[in-house]
């Protein structure tokens, strides 16, 4: 009896903090959990829309297996990358990553 | 080929050997010398040629030889230059062919063909001599050949080109055009050697004087022109309408008719180009010129150009003549011509150098020629200047061999005497037989010798026209001239050649070359003979054996043939009295000078003598009266206040003005707007980066912040706009 | 209030906090191990909507392995002696505005949607959603290109990894 908008709702809230995550905190690898978070939230809209829409069609519940692929690869070479600024510049903070700065 | 174009043909060869030399073979001196006297001979025999076929042709003055092409376009119509071979145009061509080949053989001579190269011989001094060694290894100082000996040759042919364009043309355009041509190869003859401060003075003084004559012989050559509409001579001269329509219109110029002031016009360019007073100054300073150039420009060809113009226009001269009364203009030639005639002849008789005598002489003979134009002896006047063209070139080419042999004795015995000077001469007989033979045959020519000689004839018939037509004045003063003439023709032959030597150079002097004698020779053979065509029909004894030639021929080319002047004893016997009396008054007075004797004259005549030797003092005259003047315009006027002040103060004051503007322009409006703004711009743009930089933070989170808050603005702003204001 | 109801808003307010945690914590281990309760609340939720095998896979990889990799990064790239420095950088408060502003303007969205209210379909007996979803993702007609991408993307994220860490002697 739970209406989809819940979902939704939940979804986007859960989208958001991962967002506030993203554009907040300092340290990198934060800034990857909140990428992690926002992945989720797409991955709970598309589940949902699956369900709630045309559930005996699986393109839904492949969709969201593609985006666990993604994700997964997405954050081994963004980890991998942290790791080797951080042997070059000693510091993930995001703000000190500033060589592109004028 | 037809007749015609062999007469187009007979100025070329001269004109191409011009340019040959000067192009091609300046460097070698015997191709130089080829080439110049082969484009002599080829127009000599195109003349010659020319000539014979003129003396078949029936009535040659009412068909003359003649051919034309169009040239110039001017408005509607074409001006058309040509050839035309009268009567007059072919006697002239036969003694200028002769003459100039005559001289291009004795140049080669003259300049010592074949001897070494001087010592100190540069281009521009004239030779001074080779230091050579003979067997026995004595060092002689021997002639030496002339250093632009090339350029000699190129310029006499590029004047016997313009003498034979002057001879042949038949309009007034092409005349003008071969009498400049000479003007100029004249310039640059008497120059010929540049390096002597007073062969260049003589140069300039030529130019200018001949170019005075030659400013009024344009302005009527444009006077008739604009009357007439032409220059042909056929249209003007031969055209009976066209001479009374000249002769009875007024000019409103010193009462003259139309004709009358052309004629007067042109005449002065004849007495610039042949030297008659006031325009004589340049011709007796025309002798620092070479030998040769004397005897062709001088005496037989250039000079007698302006006798040839004056025949030329004779018809324009005499319209309005009636019954043997003058016209103005006639007067005025007569008068000009007996008036130098015997002012020329008193000078000659003071005389030392013996160049300058025969300057003199040619002035006055071309006096007697303009006299008997003047009376309207027309036949006397074209037939004494052929004869004296002949004996005028003889007695220079003379004069040149006599001043190569003295020289010569200059360089043998190293005697510092002028070779030129008739009172360091004396005995040349002996020492060189040929030349005193021609020298003595073309002096008793000159001096009118009876009977024998061609100037008799010529010089008779000229006294028989002045005495025939009671012309008393001319008659006398052209006797007196006469007398003169012989005297001082007997001085200079009997200080040259008679007597013993007065220096050691005369002593020593040796005969010429071929090439200088044999003109020598030919010369004097038509110095005799030539005189026999013009004896007149009714000449006591000798008359009408040979029909008179000159009459016959020479006189088709007018309108109307004068008529032969009835012989009378008077001018005869004044004539023959004149002569011999001459002759032997000047034998008597000289035949004894001593080395280091005064003339005689100067005893005599006292401060006259010193009048006579300076010329009168005309050259001081117009160097007063002209020369300086035209210094001082040049200098003070024209130089130093026009040009310097005037001129080159105002260009200044312009370079000032405007630099005074360009500054204004730099500091008010160059460098603060343009400059301003420019910097302004680069100014503003980095205060514009400096206040966007700090955008790029390089802190990604940061990029995010603000894209995303971007796309919200504009988010709202297109829902906005697309959805909420529908 | 059914069950389902109440069920849900448990697991959603738990994961919600757990995520705040997340993006709250100054202690970086304490971050993730809230992930890995938020990740857990997630897989849940994948079991709500009939997604049993997402559920598991959730479990396994996103927790399993990146969680567990997020913490070997966390502890390879940590400062010895070093006290957490601030949370948050200077940005924040930027952050919490357009975090709420995106959130408002999604739920506005969802709401004047008209399907909003619309409730589950039922499911036909036997439904096996594993079977299809492993049919789907091997068949021809269906995501076999996608799956067989995906696993290059893997291999070429796994090769760049590597290359990426490497270190250089």
């Amino acid at each position: 009896m739970v209406p989809i908008s819940w979902y939704l709702i939940f979804a986007a809230a859960l989208f958001c903090i991962g967002l506030f995550g993203v554009l907040a905190r300092k340290n990198a690898i934060a800034i990857l959990m909140g990428i992690e978070l926002m992945l989720n939230a797409v991955n709970i809209n598309l589940v949902a829309f699956w369900r709630y829409g045309t559930p005996r069609d699986i393109s839904g519940q492949a969709f969201a297996v593609m985006v666990f692929a993604v994700a997964a690869a997405e954050v081994a070479v963004g980890l991998a990358l942290f790791i080797s600024v951080y042997r070059r510049r000693r510091t993930v903070a995001a703000d000190e990553i500033d060589l592109l700065k004028w | 080929m037809t007749i015609e174009s062999l007469v187009w043909f007979i100025p070329l060869p001269p004109l191409l050997a011009f340019f040959i030399i000067i192009l091609i073979t300046n460097r070698w001196k015997r191709a130089s010398h080829v080439i110049a006297i082969g484009a002599a001979m080829l127009s000599w025999l195109a003349s010659m040629a020319i000539y014979w076929y003129a003396n078949q042709v029936e009535h040659l003055g009412e068909h003359p030889i003649s051919s034309s092409i169009p040239w110039l376009p001017i408005g509607d119509t074409w001006l058309t230059v040509g050839v035309q071979i009268d009567p007059l145009a072919a006697v002239t061509l036969f003694f200028v062919a002769w003459t100039v080949l005559m001289i291009f053989i004795y140049s080669v001579g003259y300049h010592n063909y074949g001897q070494p190269k001087g010592d100190h011989d540069r281009p521009g001094i004239p030779p001074h001599g080779a230091t050579i060694s003979d067997v026995q290894g004595h060092m002689h100082k021997v002639p030496s050949i002339e250093p632009m000996y090339s350029r000699f040759f190129a310029f006499i042919g590029l004047f016997a080109f313009g003498m034979y364009l002057l001879v042949i043309s038949d309009n007034l355009l092409t005349l003008f055009i071969g009498w400049e041509i000479m003007g100029l190869c004249s310039y640059l003859l008497i120059g010929f050697w540049y390096a002597k401060l007073s062969a260049r003075a003589a140069m300039i003084k030529a130019f200018l004087t001949t170019r005075v004559g030659d400013v009024f012989m344009l302005l009527g050559i444009a006077y008739l022109y604009s009357v007439t509409g032409t220059l042909n001579y056929r249209d003007i001269l031969h055209n009976p309408e066209v001479l009374h329509e000249l002769g009875t219109t007024a000019s409103g110029f010193l009462g003259l008719s139309v004709a009358g002031l052309v004629g007067l016009l042109l005449f002065i360019g004849a007495v610039g180009k042949s030297a008659q007073w006031p325009l004589h100054v340049w011709l007796p300073d025309a002798m620092e010129g070479p030998t040769p150039v004397s005897a062709m420009i001088h005496a037989a060809t250039m000079v007698s150009a302006g006798v040839y113009l004056t025949l030329r226009i004779f018809p324009l001269l005499a319209t309005g003549m009636e019954h043997g009364h003058l016209t103005p203009t006639m007067q005025v030639v007569a008068f000009i011509g007996a008036f130098t005639a015997l002012f020329a002849a008193t000078i000659a008789i003071a005389q030392n150098d013996i160049k300058r005598v025969l300057a003199y002489s040619t002035i006055s003979q071309l006096g007697f020629m303009f006299a008997a134009i003047g009376i309207g002896a027309y036949i006397a006047a074209a037939f004494h200047l052929v004869m004296h063209a002949f004996f005028k070139a003889l007695l220079f080419l003379g004069s040149g061999s006599v001043i190569h042999g003295v020289e010569h004795g200059v360089f043998h015995t190293g005697e510092n005497v002028d070779p030129q000077d008739m009172f360091n001469m004396g005995g040349l007989r002996k020492k060189m037989p040929i030349t005193f033979i021609t020298f003595l045959i073309g002096g008793l020519a000159l001096a009118g010798f009876p009977l024998i000689t061609a100037g008799f004839w010529s010089k008779d018939e000229i006294f028989a026209d002045a005495f025939g037509h009671n012309h008393t004045a001319v008659f006398i003063t052209l006797a007196l001239a006469a007398l003169l003439t012989a005297y001082y023709t007997m001085r200079q032959i009997t200080l040259t050649f008679l007597g013993e030597p007065r220096s050691k150079a005369a002593d020593h002097a040796s005969e010429n070359v071929w090439t200088m004698t044999v003109p020598l020779i030919i010369l004097a053979i038509f110095s005799l003979v030539l005189g026999w065509v013009g004896i007149p029909e009714d000449f006591p004894v000798v008359g009408n054996i040979i029909p008179n030639y000159a009459h016959e021929f020479v006189g088709e080319t007018l309108l109307v043939e004068p008529k032969p002047v009835t012989f009378n004893f008077v001018p005869l016997i004044t004539s023959i009295v004149v002569s011999l009396g001459g002759l032997g008054l000047g034998w008597l007075v000289y035949r004894k000078t001593k080395a280091g004797a005064a003339d005689p004259q100067e005893r005599v005549l006292g401060a006259v003598y010193t009048l006579l030797q300076n010329k009168y003092y005309f050259d001081e005259l117009y160097d007063f009266l002209f020369v300086r003047p035209a210094y001082w315009v040049a200098e003070k006027f024209s130089y130093l206040w026009m040009d310097r002040k005037i001129i080159d103060g105002f260009l200044n004051w312009i370079a000032h003005l405007t630099s005074l503007i360009g500054n204004f322009l730099r500091n008010f409006i160059d460098m603060p707007i343009i400059n301003g703004f420019g910097d302004w711009i680069g100014e503003s743009t980095k205060k514009l980066s400096a206040i966007l930089r700090p955008i790029q933070t390089g802190r990604i989170q940061q990029y995010m912040i603000l894209a995303l808050v971007t796309v919200a603005g504009f988010t709202a702003l297109f829902y906005y706009l697309l959805v909420y204001g529908r | 209030m059914t069950i389902d109801q109440i069920l849900f808003i448990l697991v959603a307010a738990a994961t919600l906090g757990a995520a705040l945690l997340v993006v709250t914590s100054r202690n970086l281990i304490h971050a993730a191990l809230w992930l890995i309760v938020s990740l857990f609340g997630i897989s849940i939720f994948y079991v709500f909507l009939n997604a049993g095998f997402l559920a598991v896979v959730q479990v396994v990889v996103y927790i399993g392995a990146i969680a567990i990799l997020m913490i070997f990064a966390i502890m390879l790239t940590r400062r010895v002696a070093d006290t957490p420095g601030p949370r948050f950088n200077s940005n924040w408060i930027w952050a919490v505005l357009i975090s709420v502003v995106l959130f408002g303007t999604i739920s506005w969205i969802i709401s004047s949607w008209p399907g909003i209210n619309g409730t589950k379909p039922g499911l036909v007996e036997a439904f096996d959603p594993v079977q299809k979803l492993g049919v789907a993702l091997v068949s021809p007609e269906a995501y076999v290109i996608p799956f067989e991408l995906a696993s290059v993307l893997l291999l070429a994220a796994l090769i760049g990894a590597i290359i990426v860490a490497w270190e250089r002697e």
